[in-house]
């Protein structure tokens, strides 16, 4: 990714607003970025430490929640809500996190997906704190100093720095030692532990940065519908986000933002076509041939076509 | 005695799975599919094949070990040397498609499955049944015993035993190495849609009856110990129980969490089951 | 000094090791052998924290090590290679050795997140500790290559560099010659008197006996998990007990 391509991109993010043709369109472009910063946080998890976790529904629901009812209950201001949420999410990133380090591969699989569960269960029939199936409806739209955040323009800007911090955040910690760490334990835990990297500082700091990452997406998730329920817990967000990921390229930075973006827009223009069955078939018989035939993903897969050059 | 019936039940799905994931190593999230692809089956066989409610049942297995086959020979077999997360996803994926693939063909409303027996209960000294149940519990048990001669007695069995002990080794006596695995992945996904056509007419049948059997099956395997059968079905009937007396105690709506508690106890405090006896060697 | 004193291990009803005992002396060249099953690879696991000991102790400069992880005795500067490669397989020769040198960074999360100056030049500094560790070892036409990639000799230089990367003071080398060429064993050999040349302990585990003999100081023999003789090479090659351990064991060593 040259940075001439970076900031030709960053120049059309910027400006997408001006020359989107609908609000419609700008709808798409915000439920993408959520999902971008969903699918970064995943990827972090999956993608770096190798550890896959399908509970991330979990911690996004937590954020949504956490948001939801702070703003909604006590009257808090969006964002300290949204700080209360990262924190909270990040902090059942930290219980998983610990819980991995006894487990790995599919027990941990198993464990998140139960963790998932028990949430989404407590979700639906804790209804004093939740309000049940119901859902919370109302949840306020942030506010910036004197302006609501309330328009689709304002909440586009406002998710783009999401995204942005989170872009930022997970490409300083890849490119850096604790990256390094994170990939160690991924391709060969003991000879990680053996040159010195802590497995249970880097397994638990990854949890926990992820989760929080999620919380984030599922605050801005909560403010932009304006409504929470125990929907934001169904397993296809977590297999969504896991498709974008493993679609995109797992490993990699731009793979799960491509895979963000195509998954939002995607459903969203065969939506006119088809109906959400065929979809959802679609994207299970995707899955699979794209395990099959692409398992590093679609910008990896891409990059190296491209980097085919003549050898030195 | 509900929980009995139930419990049967799981520990027939247990059994599938402990097979497939204890002994094959496949993170099987699609085998609640299977579960489900047994009750629809059944549900197909009654109604456009007009076939009696015994023989849908079998025709119900027969389409679980088929789409088994199908399965690990056309997925699970060119994938056997990656890593085990690559056959969890591709599973996902199986998962996914199967479940919208039985939502397009018979809809999300959920589908009464007809059978022969009245409904007035049976009564046996101090328990009262419906029938259905008692048919239920019968034939899960027969399948449970059958499958423990199986995996013991035969020389299928025997087979499987040594292609996932040691696999090189038994290729070397001349075991078709290739076609345990398909034959075990059949077997495990074809005792997943007995289950499914026997729970199918004691509830209902809709396409995501799966998810929380799929779950359920792990509870029980991992209970259980992985690849073992008397574990599993101890597990399964365990879950079984438990379930009953947690709705009857606590609340319906956390019936479900049994199974999730179960799984984060178990991994948390004794990952190899509650039934493991040996200390693996690391 | 290491020094391992009576360490035992079992596995369920089995004795791996029992009474074991030797000290390692700073800056020599250690050896342990012994016909297979023998316990060397276990007394490995056992002394750098793969393993925990029924019994015994270890300890390095009169600190224990035993009851630690991995990761914290390779802290205190001891670091071993495994006996099968092992390596970061999709990661490049230079990215192995990089992630080697992890114990030499200093940047924490708060530091990485803040992107701070330093952590530039550190990067900077650590890019060419790799350089000149990957041309130590003598694989610097090599160092884009993916590691997976590379011919199990080659392969095996990595792992070594790896170790190297994260600075020992002991080294624990398991069996560093295994599945290699006469040549690549000179190779290896060459690097192993290099390395005692920067003043690194080193322990090491081999069956073959020409490399042995020709680069160590002190010899262990190990036998049916106790140390059965303990000296020079010369005093070990003629050592009646070690000859019968050999001849009764089921096959010897080239």
């Amino acid at each position: 990714m040259t940075r001439v391509g970076g900031g030709f991109l960053a120049l059309i993010a910027l400006t997408l607003p001006l020359w989107l043709p609908s609000a419609y369109h700008l709808h798409v472009a915000i439920m993408a970025g959520i999902f971008g910063v969903l699918a970064l946080s995943l990827n972090l998890l999956l993608g770096y430490t190798g550890q896959l976790s399908l509970g991330h529904a979990a911690f996004f629901g937590i954020g949504a929640y956490t948001s939801a009812l702070l703003t909604l209950k006590l009257e808090w201001s969006f964002w300290p809500a949204l700080a209360a949420a990262v924190a909270l999410a990040g902090a059942a990133g930290w219980f998983i996190g610990r819980l991995s380090l006894k487990l790995r591969g599919a027990y941990f699989v198993l464990v998140t997906i139960s963790f998932a569960g028990v949430i989404s269960l407590v979700s639906v029939n804790w209804i004093e704190l939740t309000n049940g199936p119901l859902g919370l409806p109302g949840v306020p739209a942030p506010e910036l100093g004197p302006w609501s955040l309330r328009t689709k323009t304002a909440y586009y800007y406002l998710v783009l720095a999401a995204v942005a911090l989170s872009y930022v955040v997970s490409r300083r910690l890849v490119d850096s030692r604790i990256g390094r760490a994170f990939v160690a334990l991924r391709e060969n835990e003991a000879l990680a532990e053996s040159i010195g990297v802590d497995v249970t500082h880097y397994l638990v700091l990854a949890a926990v940065v992820s989760a929080a990452m999620a919380g984030l997406g599922g605050s801005l998730y909560a403010h932009y519908t304006r409504f929470v329920s125990p929907e934001v817990f169904l397993f296809s967000y977590t297999v969504t986000m896991v498709i974008m990921v493993v679609a995109g390229g797992k490993g990699t930075l731009a793979g799960p933002l491509v895979g963000a973006v195509l998954f939002t827009a995607l459903p969203e223009a065969l939506r006119a076509a088809t109906s959400w069955q065929w979809q959802m078939l679609a994207y299970g018989v995707l899955l699979v041939l794209l395990v099959v035939f692409m398992p590093r993903g679609i910008v990896p897969h891409i990059s190296a076509s491209f980097s085919r050059t003549p050898r030195q | 005695m509900n929980g009995l019936v139930l419990g049967g039940t799981y520990a027939l799905l247990g059994i599938g799975l402990t097979l497939i994931f204890g002994l094959m190593n496949v993170v099987n999230f699609a085998h609640g599919e299977f579960y489900t692809l047994g009750a629809y089956a059944a549900f197909a066989a009654l109604g456009w094949a007009g076939v009696d409610f015994f023989m849908a049942v079998l025709a119900a297995i027969a389409a679980g070990a088929a789409l088994g086959w199908l399965c690990e020979v056309t997925l699970l077999r060119p994938l056997r040397n990656e890593s085990i997360d690559t056959t969890m996803l591709v599973m996902i994926g199986v998962w996914i498609a199967m479940q919208n693939a039985e939502l397009l063909v018979w809809g999300g409303v959920a589908k009464s499955i007809p059978h022969p027996f009245p409904t007035a209960p049976l009564v046996l000294g101090p328990v009262a049944i419906a029938p259905l149940r008692l048919f239920v519990l019968l034939i899960a048990v027969g399948l449970i015993a059958a499958s423990w001669l199986l995996i013991q007695k035969t020389k299928l069995g025997r087979a499987m035993r040594a292609t996932f002990q040691d696999r090189d080794t038994a290729a070397l006596m001349g075991v078709g190495i290739g076609r345990i695995h398909a034959a075990t992945f059949a077997f495990g996904s074809a005792l997943a849609a007995a289950a499914g056509a026997l729970l199918g007419p004691v509830f209902l049948a809709y396409p995501s009856m799966g998810d929380l059997a799929s779950l359920k099956a792990f509870s029980v395997v991992i209970l259980g110990g992985l690849g073992n059968l008397p574990g599993a079905t101890l597990g399964g009937l365990l879950l079984g129980i438990s379930e009953e007396l947690g709705a009857g105690y606590i609340s319906s709506g956390y019936r479900d969490a049994v199974g999730f508690v179960i799984i984060i106890l178990v991994l948390l405090f004794r990952p190899a089951g509650l039934f493991a006896r040996q200390e693996r060697i690391a | 000094m290491l020094a391992v004193r009576n360490l035992a291990v079992r596995f369920g009803g089995v004795t791996a090791l029992e009474g074991v005992s030797f000290d390692v002396r700073p800056g020599s060249i250690t050896s342990v052998i012994g016909p297979n099953g023998a316990g060397k690879t276990t007394a490995f696991n056992a002394i750098t924290g793969y393993l925990r000991p029924a019994g015994g102790r270890v300890t390095y400069e009169d600190v224990a090590l035993t009851g630690l992880r991995p990761s914290a005795i390779a802290r205190r500067g001891i670091v071993r290679t495994f006996q099968r490669t092992s390596v970061f397989p999709s990661l490049s020769v230079e990215d192995n050795v990089l992630t080697g040198l992890h114990l030499r960074g200093t940047a924490g999360f708060l530091a990485v997140l803040a992107g701070r100056q330093r952590l530039v030049s550190e990067e900077r500094s650590l890019a060419a500790d790799a350089a000149a560790i990957i041309e130590f070892v003598g694989l610097a036409h090599r160092r884009r290559e993916t590691a997976s990639g590379l011919p199990y000799g080659e392969q095996r230089l990595v792992e070594l560099a790896v170790a190297l990367a994260a600075r020992p003071r002991v080294l624990l080398l398991d069996e560093p010659g295994a599945g290699m060429t006469g040549a690549e064993k000179t190779v290896v050999s060459g690097l192993i008197r290099k390395v005692r040349e920067q003043n690194v302990t080193i322990l090491l585990v081999e069956h073959d006996m020409r490399m042995v003999m020709g680069i160590s100081d002190t010899v262990i023999v190990l036998n049916g998990g106790r140390v059965i003789a303990e000296g020079a090479p010369a005093e070990i090659q003629a050592h009646p007990d070690v000859i019968r351990a050999y001849l009764g064991a089921s096959h010897g060593s080239a």
